[in-house]
């Protein structure tokens, strides 16, 4: 028998066990939805493996069972003891055939279309003779039999199959999750009561317990590394299965799929692997199911016809990152929100505020999938809901990225909550911190130059420190953590020299002491938020100290870059606006005598190019650059290759692509805030703002990008634009009313939010959330539209925003109560033009407060 | 909730019954800058004296940091800070009330800690609609005595933080 079939066994006996209890309980409580979605899964995992195992039979008792399951839990249908009955019979049905798959390792030969027709009737909602479903268990002994012995002895066949039933169960011992963590917490909390002791017999010179003392450390020591030890496993053990079950699946499918594997031997948590085992299974089988496309899609996508699974398992920091990811079609937003719409999940009004992000994780709510149809793979919309308990459970997240057309990346990060680890405790602006042994390189001592230590030198604010034939990149752990400043007189002290991945950095501390085994502890919820501690614990004297996140402090400090280019261009862009700071700015010359600028950041390199270089292809000037075709835009709207010269260049980068974009003169680069006065309606423009004492069009690099040809940004592009759009606020305690007006402002070219009481908004400001004008009704409940006006005239962010009433009543007096209140301007409900207009005008003049 | 009512029942004390009916109204009275304010004292887990608390670099500033409670790790919240009050002037008295919350435990350092009572029904109020925002916010409703208010807060509020 393979592995995977006495896997199976076993864990559909468990199983089965569990939907025993399960129903008994529901038959007890009809109307329990938490149990009655437990047995549903059960059946469900059953069903699922089955399929894969090529067990028919099994598989079509436990379709049936599943779909009247399906109907309880969706509510169609109403839990009724004869429908316990019959599912009692199924499961029996079941457990006859897994008995008799345990005996030869195949299905034993008959028919079960007694049960599954009487299940097929309830699930229509007909009465069902109750007799059918004895009948059926009588049947299904009997047909155990012969698979047991050629004759027909029930009794014996029975007893027969209770004995091996039990004969497998024993095979492998299961402990509850519960006691390991116990056990590994006894460890921990045993581990931390030693240092403790270790630390007072330091103190104290009582040579009489340092000998059993020391005893008590080893024999701690060995117990913690054989707990440790019993519980890591590389993680391939979980993906052993896979790549069967891929093929099974691809077979069914009549799919091309590759299954590529990394990190297999990255170790993880017995307990941690056990649970993840699943979820991972359902997530594989997910991609290869609803993520790729069969053959002939892909060859029209422009896709290889193989479609392509990719696992991949590292440590990183204090987490296991687990990423599953396929090439194929990625998930349907247009669809998913359809489906959460029909399901009724949400309103059409929270629908339109959601982001592309926030919309996919709908398919981690329960019963939800966008399977058109169900299959016997999936699309029952039991699964990723499933699967997000079973990860959240453990304490970690899931994460999605999706790109329609190119596939579906899930993320799942888990943290080593239990490990224990071994750190160095240094201290920083009076603090003491912890950092994981595993990330240091070495320990430098910096400081006094005339004892011959090394020194740190500054290149403008950034230290650095020659160390051998390298110049280190160093973060000082005071200022990185906003604690007290380094003394004057430089940094001294001791450089922790770190590496994180492929980067190699020093982080400047004030003291080292030793290093201690410390158990990681998750901080609290509130403070998860703050990247750079992977955790927290106690030292031997009893204090609490946080955990450093090498990987935390290493982006914090802006060495690692890699990964989110593309949303750090997109942020600059809107950070070189709105943020009132220095910004460096190129400026150059084209098309008129108007200098122009553009956020230098954004540019990738300054070229100078022969005339001669540059060639035509398809009416568009190119150039060879770099081993490929670079596109080049003429800002000026049209271009002649004159007979000779140089052509001066901006090349902008994005992965492998890059675009010239073609300027007469280059003419400063200059460090000044960018303040853009909006209004300016030219196409490739954000607007003019005042550079070195002289107006400047500030240009759209967004726009000439996509000019560029191709799909630059593209997905990225809608958000990067609507990040320009003007930003509403919306006030009014009526849904119709919202509903109209949000879409209407939408289509307008803003970006509208909308909140049904000033209560509400006053809240978004507090966040600190920017808007650029408020629109607010005036009657309200409790809070009404005129002393909302005044409380955002009093104080706060919003103080000068553009803040328009719309109202109902626009008699002369109210108009003049509103201008009062400070509502810069009073528009009828609904005058859809005039609002408009409105809010034009109040967004092209600065406001006077 | 329905066990420990009913083994108190069992005790047959009738002061026992009338507290494990009205259970649910039995507070823990504290004070910050002389407000008397409360807090279910189902919720509460201990109440310590002062305690030495790590900070934590970057937190929200209602943080005040971390404390060492009989092996596990409590997060400590300055309630003065939470209501947008200022420090105290002798904060080395200060009390800390170790509340759980979703399996976490969490600390609300006090000026001072007072009784545990009852506070029925009959004497609770809204919260007045002047009252400071922030408060209204963490603020349940208040308590009307004779010779003082006090502000029933709610924890999972006091706790939503960042």
């Amino acid at each position: 028998m393979d592995d995977l079939l006495s896997d199976f066994l076993t864990e559909t006996h468990e199983g089965l066990s569990a939907v025993d209890e399960a129903l008994l309980r529901l038959e007890r409580a009809p109307d329990d939805a938490p149990t009655l979605a437990e047995v549903f899964r059960q059946v469900h995992t059953i069903k699922g493996t089955c399929g894969f195992l090529g067990l028919s039979r099994l598989e079509k008792v436990a379709h049936a069972g599943e779909t009247i399951l399906g109907l309880y839990r969706d509510g169609s249908l109403k839990v009724t003891p004869e429908g316990i009955t019959l599912i009692f019979a199924a499961v029996d049905a079941i457990r006859k055939i897994v008995v008799g798959l345990e005996q030869n390792g195949q299905e034993p030969d008959g028919d079960d279309a007694a049960v599954i027709a009487a299940l097929d009737a309830a699930a229509r909602g007909e009465s069902v003779a109750l007799p059918s479903a004895p009948q059926a268990k009588a049947e299904a002994q009997v047909e155990a039999a012969p698979a047991a012995a050629p004759a027909p002895r029930t009794p014996e066949a029975v007893t027969e199959a209770v004995q091996t039933e039990s004969a497998t169960a024993q095979q492998t011992i299961r402990v509850s999750v519960e006691v390991l963590e116990d056990l590994m917490t006894l460890v921990s909390e045993l581990v931390l009561t030693r240092n403790q002791l270790m630390q007072l017999a330091r103190v104290s010179s009582d040579s009489q317990i340092s000998v059993p003392l020391q005893r008590l450390s080893h024999i701690t020591s060995e117990l913690q590394e054989g707990v440790m030890k019993t519980r890591m496993q590389p993680i391939g053990n979980a993906w052993a299965k896979l790549p069967r079950l891929v093929r099974d699946l691809a077979n069914e499918l009549g799919k091309k799929i590759d299954l590529e594997m990394r990190g297999a031997d990255t170790e993880l948590d017995r307990q941690v692997l056990e649970l993840i085992k699943d979820p991972l299974t359902h997530m594989v089988r997910n991609s290869g199911d609803h993520g790729l496309e069969g053959p002939a899609d892909r060859r029209a996508a422009g896709k290889p016809e193989t479609g392509r699974i990719l696992l991949n398992a590292y440590h990183q920091g204090g987490h296991i990152i687990i990423e599953i990811g396929d090439d194929g079609r990625g998930l349907p937003v247009e669809k998913i929100r359809a489906k959460v719409l029909a399901q009724g999940l949400t309103t059409e009004a929270e629908l339109a505020q959601m982001n592309e992000h926030d919309v996919l994780r709908f398919i981690f709510r329960p019963g939800f999938s966008t399977a058109q149809q169900i299959t016997s793979v999936s699309g029952r919309g039991v699964g990723m809901d499933v699967v997000k308990t079973n990860i959240e459970r453990i304490g970690g997240t899931i994460e999605l990225r999706s790109k329609e057309g190119r596939g579906t990346t899930f993320t799942i990060k888990i943290p080593l909550t239990l490990a224990i680890v071994s750190a160095l405790i240094v201290q920083a602006g009076g603090e003491r911190f912890a950092i994981p042994q595993i990330g240091v390189v070495e320990l430098v001592r910096v400081g006094d130059e005339h004892e011959g230590n090394t020194r740190i030198e500054m290149i403008k604010d950034a230290p650095v420190l020659r160390l051998r034939d390298r110049l280190l990149p160093l973060v000082s752990l005071s200022s990185l953590l906003r604690l007290r400043e380094a003394p004057v007189g430089g940094l001294k002290g001791y450089v922790v020299v770190m590496q994180v991945g492929a980067n190699v950095f020093g982080i400047v501390v004030d003291r080292v002491f030793d290093t201690e085994e410390i158990v990681v502890k998750p901080v609290a919820p509130i403070l998860r938020h703050i990247t750079m501690f992977s955790g927290n614990t106690i030292l031997g004297d009893g204090s609490v100290i946080m955990i450093l996140d090498p990987n935390g402090v290493a982006r914090g400090a802006g060495i690692t870059a890699e990964g989110r280019a593309e949303d750090q261009q997109t942020v600059s862009v809107t950070a070189g606006i709105r943020s009132d700071s220095s910004t460096s700015l190129l400026l150059f010359r084209a098309g008129d005598q108007t200098p122009k600028a553009v956020p230098l950041g954004l540019v990738a390199r300054l070229e100078d190019i022969p005339v001669e270089r540059i060639e035509m292809s398809g009416g568009t000037p190119v150039v060879q650059y770099r081993g490929q075709l670079m596109p080049m835009v003429p800002i000026a709207g049209h271009w002649e290759a004159p007979a000779s010269g140089r052509q001066a260049v901006l090349v902008f980068t994005e992965g492998q692509r890059s675009m010239g974009l073609m300027v007469d003169e280059i003419l400063d680069v200059v460090e000044e805030p960018l303040v853009i006065q909006p209004g300016s309606d030219r196409l490739g423009y954000l607007g003019s703002a005042v550079i070195a004492e002289r107006v400047t069009d500030v240009i759209d690099t967004v726009y000439w990008l996509s000019h560029a040809g191709g799909d630059w940004f593209r997905g990225d592009r809608k958000s990067s634009a609507s990040h320009q759009k003007p930003r509403l606020l919306l006030i009014d305690d009526s849904t119709f009313f919202r509903h109209l007006v949000v879409p209407a402002l939408s289509a307008a070219g803003f970006d509208v939010t909308a909140v049904e009481s000033p209560a509400e908004a006053l809240r978004l400001r507090d966040a600190g959330v920017e808007f650029e004008a408020l629109i607010s009704d005036i009657e309200m409940p409790e809070m009404d539209g005129l002393s909302f006006a005044r409380n955002v005239r009093a104080s706060g962010g919003w103080m000068r925003l553009p803040l328009v009433a719309l109202s109902s009543r626009a008699e002369p007096e109210d108009v003049a109560r509103g201008r009062e209140a400070g509502f810069t301007d009073y528009v009828a409900k609904y005058d859809r033009d005039a609002l408009l207009s409105s809010l034009r005008e109040c967004l092209s003049s600065p406001i006077a407060a | 909730m329905q066990s420990i009512s009913e083994t108190q029942r069992t005790g047959a004390s009738m002061a026992a019954l009338a507290l494990a009916e009205r259970e649910d109204e039995v507070f823990l009275t504290l004070t910050v800058a002389g407000q008397t304010c409360s807090i279910p004292v189902l919720l509460v887990r201990d109440v310590l004296g002062p305690q030495a608390i790590t900070p934590i670099p970057l937190a929200p500033a209602e943080v005040a940091g971390g404390l060492n409670l009989r092996g596990r790790i409590v997060t400590a919240i300055d309630l003065r800070r939470r209501l947008g009050l200022p420090p105290a002037d002798n904060a080395d008295k200060a009390m800390s009330v170790v509340v759980e919350q979703a399996g976490e435990l969490y600390s609300l350092i006090v000026d001072q800690v007072g009784e545990v009572l009852p506070l029925p029904t009959a004497g609770i109020c809204p919260n007045p609609p002047t009252l400071d925002p922030l408060w209204r916010d963490v603020s349940l409703s208040v308590y009307r005595e004779e010779d003082r208010l006090i502000v029933m807060l709610d924890v999972e509020r006091l706790l939503n933080i960042g």
